[in-house]
C-alpha cells in the first residue's frame, strides 16, 4: 500500500495534492499493467475504471466501417486515459489499446465518484484537476479538426 | 531623386540550375540548385525569392545545410501557379534566384541554452538548417528537443534524416501525426501536446517555432504554459510578400516589414502582428 501511495503522489496528475485527499484517492487506486495489444477498455462498456499512465503508450481508437480501428489520439506517460467516468451515463465512447507494455494506476471510478459525492472538498479538488485536462483535450481536438497542414505552412 | 534599379540590384535574379529533385510527400518536393555564379551563404531561417520563368516569383526558405558550400536547397509545396511550376523543375532546368533575405533563427542567442524546436507540416523545412547548425556545434547547447507534427505518416518530411538524428541519442525527438492509418505505431494528436511531455529547462531555453499560423499560436500558448517567457520564443511568420527588399510594402505591418525584419521574429515583438488576419 505504501508503494502505491508513493506512486499515486508522484503521478503528475496528483502533484501537490494534500495528504488527506491522497489517502482518500489511494483507497480507490490499484497498480496495473497491460501487454502490447491488450485493451484497457472498449467502446460502450461501463466506465468503471480510468487510468493514470506511468509508462508506455495507449492508442484511443474508434472503429470506422471500411477503415478499421482509427487512432485519433495517443496518450503517454504522465497522462490520463478515460474521462467518461466523470459524467453520466459513465460509458466509454472509444476503445483504449496499449501500443507497448504499459504500466498504470487504475482508479476505481465508482469508488472515487462516491468519495467525491460524500466529500465535496475532494470533489472540487478532483474537478480542478480534471477541468484543465478536459480543456486541453478540447483545444487539441479543435486544432486537429482544423486540419491546419492542409493549407500551406 | 529616386535611386535607379540597376543590374546589381537585389531585384534582379541570378540564374541557377537544378541539380536534383526529390519527392518528400504529397505535392512536396526538395530541389538542390546551383547558381551560375558562386552560391551565396545563408543563415538558417533565411529565404530566397525563386522565379519559375514565365510564371512568377515566390519566397521559399532555405532548407539545406548552411555549412555545405556550392548548392542551395529548397523544399516546396505545390499550392498555386509559382510553387507548382517550381516543383515540376527537374535536373538541368533553370530558375531565377534572389537573396537570401531576412532575419533568421537566433543562432547567436541559443548557445548555452536548451533549444526546443516545434515544427508543424512544411514548417520543418526552414528549421532544418538550424538543426544542422545545432548538431554541428552540439557541445555549445544544452538539451535539443525536436517536436514535429505532420498531417499523416506520408506527410512526414525528411524521414530518413529524422531517423538518423534519433540514433545520435543527443537530441530528443518526438513525432506526431494528426491522422493515422491502423499500422502507425507512433504518436497521434497535435504537435502542441508534445510540449507538455518534453523535457527541457524552461528558464534556460529558447524555442524555435514554425508551421501554419494557427499551430504556432497554439504552440506559443503551450510553451508559455511550460514556463517559457515570450522573449525566449521565436517564430517564422511566412506571410505573403512580393519584393523581399522593403520596396513594395506588401508585407508591411506598421513599422515592421516581414521581408526585412523577419521572417523570424521574437514572439514578444510580434504578439500584435499574430492577431492580424491578413497583411
Ligand atoms: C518568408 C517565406 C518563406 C516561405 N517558405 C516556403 C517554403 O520553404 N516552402 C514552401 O513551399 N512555401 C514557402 N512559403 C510560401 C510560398 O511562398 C507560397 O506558397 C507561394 O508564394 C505561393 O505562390 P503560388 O503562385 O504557388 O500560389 P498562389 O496562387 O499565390 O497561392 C495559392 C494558395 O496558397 C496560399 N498562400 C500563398 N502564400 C502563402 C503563405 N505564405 N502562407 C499561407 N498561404 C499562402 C494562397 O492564399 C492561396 O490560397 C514561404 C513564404 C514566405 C513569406
Amino acid at each position: 500500500m505504501e508503494g502505491l501511495e508513493r506512486i499515486v503522489k508522484e503521478h503528475p496528475f496528483f502533484a501537490g495534492m494534500q495528504n488527506a485527499f491522497c489517502d482518500l484517492v489511494c483507497g480507490c487506486a490499484r497498480n496495473v499493467r497491460f501487454e502490447a495489444g491488450q485493451y484497457l477498455f472498449h467502446e460502450g462498456e461501463p466506465a468503471d475504471w480510468f487510468y493514470l499512465l506511468r509508462h508506455g503508450r495507449v492508442a484511443l481508437q474508434v472503429a470506422v466501417p471500411g477503415r478499421g480501428a482509427v487512432t485519433f489520439q495517443t496518450m503517454a506517460e504522465g497522462e490520463i486515459v478515460g474521462l467518461s467516468w466523470l459524467i453520466p451515463p459513465y460509458r466509454w465512447t472509444y476503445d483504449a489499446k496499449a501500443i507497448g507494455l504499459t504500466r498504470a494506476i487504475a482508479m476505481d471510478a465508482k469508488c472515487l465518484r462516491e468519495k467525491c459525492e460524500a466529500d465535496h472538498d475532494l470533489g472540487y479538488e478532483m474537478m480542478k484537476r480534471f477541468m484543465p485536462v478536459l480543456i486541453q483535450r478540447l483545444q487539441a481536438t479543435r486544432l486537429q479538426i482544423l486540419d491546419v497542414y492542409g493549407t500551406p505552412a | 531623386m529616386t535611386a535607379a534599379i540597376t543590374a546589381a540590384d537585389p531585384m534582379v535574379p541570378r540564374v541557377a540550375r537544378v541539380l536534383r529533385r526529390r519527392r518528400n510527400g504529397p505535392q512536396v518536393f526538395t530541389l538542390d540548385v546551383e547558381p551560375e555564379d558562386p552560391a551565396p551563404a545563408f543563415a538558417p531561417g533565411q529565404f530566397s525569392m525563386l522565379t519559375a520563368f514565365g510564371v512568377g516569383e515566390a519566397p521559399i526558405s532555405a532548407s539545406g545545410d548552411p555549412a555545405e558550400p556550392g548548392r542551395l536547397v529548397y523544399t516546396i509545396r505545390a499550392v498555386g501557379p509559382v510553387s507548382s511550376a517550381l516543383t515540376r523543375l527537374g535536373p538541368g532546368d533553370l530558375l531565377g534566384l534572389r537573396g537570401p533575405f531576412g532575419m533568421g533563427w537566433p543562432m547567436v542567442e541559443a548557445p548555452g541554452r536548451d533549444v526546443v524546436i516545434v515544427a508543424g507540416g512544411l514548417g520543418l523545412a526552414p528549421l532544418r538548417p538550424a538543426l544542422y547548425r545545432l548538431l554541428a556545434e552540439r557541445a555549445r547547447y544544452g538539451k535539443i528537443v525536436l517536436l514535429y507534427g505532420a498531417r499523416g505518416p506520408a506527410d512526414i518530411l525528411f524521414r530518413n534524416e529524422i531517423e538518423s538524428w534519433r540514433r545520435r541519442l543527443d537530441i530528443d525527438i518526438a513525432v506526431t501525426v494528426d491522422h493515422a492509418p491502423p499500422d502507425w505505431r507512433g504518436h497521434v494528436g497535435v504537435v502542441t501536446r508534445l510540449i507538455a511531455r518534453a523535457d527541457f529547462d524552461p528558464l534556460h531555453a529558447v524555442a524555435l517555432v514554425c508551421g501554419p499560423e494557427v499551430m504556432m499560436r497554439f504552440a506559443i500558448a503551450g510553451l508559455g504554459e511550460a514556463g517559457l517567457a515570450d522573449d525566449a520564443i521565436y517564430l517564422s511568420m511566412e506571410r505573403n510578400m512580393k519584393c523581399a527588399v522593403v520596396f513594395c510594402g506588401h508585407c508591411q505591418f506598421g513599422t515592421v516589414f516581414v521581408c526585412r525584419d523577419g521572417p523570424v521574429f521574437r514572439y514578444d515583438r510580434v504578439r500584435s502582428l499574430l492577431a492580424v488576419k491578413e497583411i
